[in-house]
């Protein structure tokens, strides 16, 4: 029987649970912990019938027994205003900290642009950008790998039942950390985001759109090899991820219409904006564990500072 | 219908929503200029941004001929009277926008949601409430995709953020009248007595003066429109048609009626790249109820994959696409003309 690591899940919600279903299935992660603040919350509810400690007193109601219990990664499925109280806790704990927020105090992580440095940097914090990001700074490299990209801009559109509260209420961090992240992990020199929130029924299946600007003329052939090899990359953890049209090519600009349908684990399969920000988060978490298994990375308690 | 001695705002659109027919070319001095004039016609309000509001710069919407900054200080520090506002669309721009068009010297900023997601406006309207004298309104837009009822609980959550004006936008001008007396009359029974009540129009069925002043006469107190009617699709509710029309009405706009026909006249439409009117085009907008700035896009990628624009935009209206999802028309445009063997 093959070792895993021992993992807890914050934040008992859609995303907490979806990423539940599918670390279930992991052949490196065993979630054991699922850590709610609401005690009738269906979602601990669920955590508890598949067989995870849980507690209604948020991180602190772990905290005493995560080493005990052999945590060494958390994954953070709340919000952008409790994720630095909550990665603190549990670094201070030895655990590993997977932020699905956007509140981005640690590196950025897309998974098959830059997660091989984030684990070789031995991060105890990394950051899954949003989901728009996970689902759009993929091509935006793979563009800017061929030749300079001057300006990135992506425009995520989502269905209406897909887009939780938190993303309500925080939709500028949305923008403002997906436009980070397609400068700092998609690789051009200026980023912007665009988020489009549409109600209609039957909801529809994420879309999204990547458009770059490259200084010089793009070489047509060599970025669609490269688009179409990172989006076989993507496929590989979120099978849905499609090229629907492009690469488009107009002068300088660059244009990919993308489409993302999920698994369909726990949330329906319109929603590839959630699913993809759970496989990546996953993905990652299986690097480090694949790390720590090896005794490559051995987390270490972090001091709060 | 008796409207006599009812006093209204009118709120000029064409530096903002008229950048949509420009393409986002207005220059800074055009601006400067028409806003001038407007100062002293009387007008006001007068909206000042990027079509697609603060932050719309982008490859998606169009990149500008100024930056909504350059636009707003330029703009707010000429005028006497008129007031400024900004347009911002959650998704698109930030509260960091909210805080540079402040400090350029609006006196008030609409925070636009489509009509069923009033709720991304909490982080806007909440910040702007913080803002000691800044006006707050409250804009959803594509009214029409949803019933009464439905609208006006959107409408109070927006009122609950703080704002102290609320509007009911038709984006795609496919309202008739009864549709706007309806939302409107049900808005002012359930909102709070002191908040204010808007109406946006588009003229793509000719409906924007009627769907106006229907809207004054079910309780709206500030109405949209835009001098020579310059704005996205057939345009907004032409202006200085709807002056003369209060003025015979007796409803006061507190505007010089003949100093609005000059502006719309001499400096409006001497600017208009294409005559902005109900043409075969606008008029599917209003016909289809799509959203009003996808139609410069449609007619690009029409011409550029050999299809017919008409198509393009009800396919548009049928798959109920929003504002802002101007990306999806060239991908849509692909599709159709893959399946009529045109590429």
């Amino acid at each position: 029987m093959s070792k895993k690591v021992k993992a807890a899940i914050i934040g008992p919600g859609n995303i907490g649970t979806d990423l539940l279903m599918k670390a279930m299935r992991s052949e490196l992660i065993e979630p054991v912990w699922m850590v709610g603040v609401e005690a009738d919350s269906p979602g601990l509810k669920r955590a508890r019938e598949m067989g995870l400690k849980t507690t209604a007193d948020g991180v602190d109601g772990m905290v005493p027994s995560m080493r005990a219990d052999g945590v060494q990664i958390c994954f953070d499925a709340t919000s952008a205003y409790v994720h630095a109280e909550n990665s603190r806790k549990v670094n201070a704990q030895g655990a590993v900290m997977i932020d699905l927020t956007p509140a981005a105090i640690g590196p950025f992580c897309v998974p098959p642009v830059n997660l091989a440095q984030a684990v070789a940097a031995r991060a105890m914090n990394v950051n899954m950008v949003t989901c728009g990001g996970q689902a759009t700074i993929p091509l935006v490299a793979a563009v800017s790998r061929v030749q300079a990209v001057s300006y990135g801009e992506i425009v995520a559109t989502v269905s209406s039942k897909s887009a939780g509260p938190g993303t309500r209420k925080n939709i500028d961090e949305f923008t403002r950390t997906t436009a980070s992240g397609i400068e700092k992990v998609g690789g051009a020199a200026a980023g912007k985001a665009i988020i489009i929130i549409n109600p209609a029924e039957p909801p529809l299946i994420m879309r999204d759109t990547v458009h770059c600007l490259t200084v010089d003329e793009p070489d047509q052939a060599a970025i669609t090899r490269s688009v179409l090899a990172m989006i076989e990359e993507v496929q590989k953890y979120v099978p849905g991820y499609l090229l629907k049209n492009g690469p488009v090519f107009d002068g300088k600009r660059v244009s990919i219409y993308m489409e993302v349908e999920g698994l369909g684990d726990f949330l329906p399969k319109y929603a590839g904006n959630l699913d993809i920000m759970t496989a990546a988060g996953l993905r990652t978490a299986e690097m480090y564990a694949q790390e720590i298994l090896a005794g490559n990375f051995v987390p270490h308690a972090t001091q709060a500072n | 219908m008796d409207l006599k001695g009812k006093k209204i705002t009118v709120h000029d659109m064409c530096l903002r929503d008229g950048m949509h027919p420009k393409r986002h070319q207005i220059t800074v001095a055009q601006m400067v200029d028409i806003a001038k004039a407007m100062d002293d016609a009387g007008i006001p309000l007068i909206e000042v941004t990027h079509g697609d509001g603060l932050g719309g710069a982008s490859v998606n919407y169009g990149f500008p001929a100024a930056s909504d900054q350059e636009y707003l200080t330029a703009v707010c520090r000429e005028m006497k009277n008129t007031k400024v506002s900004a347009l911002l669309l959650p998704g698109i721009g930030t509260v960091d926008h909210l805080k540079m068009a402040v400090d350029c010297g609006i006196s008030t900023i609409r925070v636009a949601t489509h009509c069923t997601e009033a709720d991304v406006s909490e982080q806007h309207l909440t910040m702007a409430s913080q803002i000691k004298g800044l006006d707050r309104v409250g804009f959803l837009m594509m009214a029409h995709m949803i019933e009464a009822d439905e609208l006006v609980a959107q409408l109070k959550l927006m009122e609950g953020y703080g704002a102290n004006c609320v509007y009911i936008t038709d984006s795609a001008g496919y309202m008739l009248p009864d549709d706007v007396a309806s939302r409107v009359a049900l808005a002012r029974a359930e909102l709070k007595p002191e908040t204010e009540l808007g109406f946006h129009g588009h003229h793509n069925l000719a409906m924007g003066i009627a769907n106006s002043l229907a809207a004054v006469e079910a309780g709206a107190n500030r109405i949209d429109g835009s001098l020579a009617g310059l704005g996205a699709g057939a345009g907004n509710t032409p202006l200085e048609v709807f002056i003369a029309v209060c003025e015979r009405m007796g409803v006061e706009t507190g505007v010089d009626l003949f100093k609005a026909m000059d502006i719309a006249e001499d400096k409006i439409v001497p600017m208009m790249d294409h005559l902005v009117r109900v043409d075969r085009d606008s008029l599917t907008l209003g016909y289809a109820g799509v959203y009003s700035s996808f139609l410069l896009f449609a007619k690009r990628s029409a011409a550029k994959y050999k299809l017919s624009s008409r198509d393009i935009l009800v396919e548009l209206g049928r798959r109920r696409t929003v504002g802002g999802q101007e990306d999806m028309i060239e991908d849509l445009a692909l599709d159709m003309a893959r399946a009529r063997g045109t590429i």
